[in-house]
């Protein structure tokens, strides 16, 4: 399979991506392993692709906040020990999860933000740890929360002449750890679902938590009754079971609704009992 | 789109350590770079959804599956083919323990299998059967039902492939 013709060009600078995205026709590429797949089964065909990948927005930067370069692959995300220094472990076990060696290999968490599959592992640990999407155009930078990012299948809150730049994670409070769950299809290897929690433990008490589910529905989702449940001291499978029962849940063949009802509940159960063990055991 | 956007770009790799020059459309696949222009057919196309890893390539030392990169990408880049691997009849310590533990049956798998194996003990030289399959997650292998893959990786490894 080839893709259709495009022009090419490489971007000499942000702001010569972002001026180069003036065109509605023109689609940014990074590493490629969401467009370049689309392109060739023509779902998508841009008349000009603007490659990135030569910028340096690679890397991460470890200070009062962690900032990702948007061109960070999902193997260095995965290798960084930042993550679970600062009780960001989930981040990193995302990154881990996603595909296998060679698409982590190429894969951005730039451009896995950007695409917005429903399917990606990213987003959880992302809403989690409450990050923040930095975002460049036209006028400039901005940052996007990540609870107003992801706003449907495919569909996130980037503006169309805006390109991911970076995404930063505040540091959670001493005494926070996080854990990343998922279920895969065995097949393709994407979640079913995705769990991740955060958490912080304080006198032996769930004090904070953010929850973030990916996979079961068009858009992922802070499963907010969840973590208010667990505030309150509710039982982790009790609690993990509430976001779930309103949720518009995928289902097919293979996997039926109801099923992934209960997987995702099950999920995000261990997600968040495996953050606070971490935490306590961090804090021991 | 103008005429001259999308015209040949001219590209410049280096591979198997020799620098190569291809005037090429911006749409074609490293793959097919590879393949039809450079006759290195040595890397397969398999699956051509980035599932099944028989094109995987080093790029820059790192594992890549050829068919999911545009070669206008890979631009300055150094890519390792299986046939930068041995040398020609004379085969690398990794092929040789494919050979000698029965990690590949038809073959259509192998050269991705053992690009892929490469990148493995570079980043893990002692790598134990979890780490092997985990590592190898992204090559499919039809035949051998991947016990004598683990063993060939477990004999390079011993052979010091990764250090």
């Amino acid at each position: 399979m080839i893709p259709a013709q495009f022009a090419y060009r490489r971007a000499t600078s942000v702001a010569d991506a972002v001026a180069a995205l003036a065109d509605p026709d023109a689609k940014v590429i990074a590493g490629g392993h969401s467009l370049v797949p689309m392109m060739k089964l023509r779902l998508a065909r841009p008349g000009t692709l603007i490659d990135i990948g030569g910028l340096p927005l690679r890397g991460i930067a470890d200070g009062a906040e962690i900032v990702v370069g948007s061109l960070t692959s999902h193997a260095d995300l995965a290798q960084a020990a930042a993550f679970a220094a600062a009780g960001l472990q989930a981040v990193a076990e995302c990154a881990a999860a996603v595909g296998d060696v060679q698409v982590r290999n190429a894969g951005t968490i730039g451009g896995s933000v950007a695409h917005g599959d429903p399917a990606s592992d990213a987003p959880a640990g992302l809403i989690a740890a409450d990050a923040r999407i930095r975002v460049a155009g036209a006028a400039g930078e901005r940052e996007i929360a990540v609870d107003a990012f992801f706003q449907g299948p495919f569909w996130t809150a980037l503006g169309e002449q805006e390109l991911v730049s970076a995404i930063v994670f505040p540091k959670p409070a001493a005494g926070s750890a996080s854990a990343y769950e998922s279920i895969e299809d065995p097949a393709s290897g994407y979640p079913l679902v995705g769990a991740a929690a955060l958490v912080t433990v304080a006198g032996g008490r769930v004090t904070a938590v953010r929850i973030g589910v990916t996979g079961v529905s068009g858009t992922p989702f802070r499963a907010t009754n969840a973590e208010a449940a667990t505030l309150a001291g509710a039982p982790v499978a009790d609690a993990a079971r509430l976001d779930i029962t309103g949720q518009d849940v995928f289902g097919d063949t293979r996997f039926d609704e109801e099923y992934r009802r209960h997987i995702a509940a099950v999920v995000i159960g261990r997600a968040v009992e495996r953050a606070i063990a971490r935490a306590q055991g961090g804090s021991q | 789109m103008s005429d001259q956007d999308t015209a040949l770009h001219r590209v410049t790799l280096t591979v198997n350590g020799t620098s190569r020059t291809l005037d090429i459309e911006p749409r074609t696949l490293l793959v097919h770079a590879l393949r039809n222009e450079l006759s290195l057919t040595g890397t397969k196309i398999g699956c051509d959804t980035s599932q099944c890893g028989a094109c995987t390539v080093l790029i820059d030392g790192r594992s890549f599956k050829s068919c999911t990169v545009l070669a206008v990408q890979a631009d300055g880049t150094s890519v390792t083919t299986i046939e930068g691997v041995g040398s020609g009849r004379e085969l690398a310590a990794v092929q040789e323990a494919f050979k000698q533990h029965h990690g590949l049956q038809c073959g259509y798998c192998t050269p991705g299998m053992v690009l892929a194996t490469v990148e493995l003990l570079n980043q893990n030289a002692n790598p134990d059967e979890a780490a092997i399959r985990h590592g190898l997650a992204g090559n499919v292998c039809r035949c051998t039902g991947y016990s004598g893959i683990v063993d060939s990786v477990k004999a390079a490894a011993a052979a010091g492939v990764g250090k």
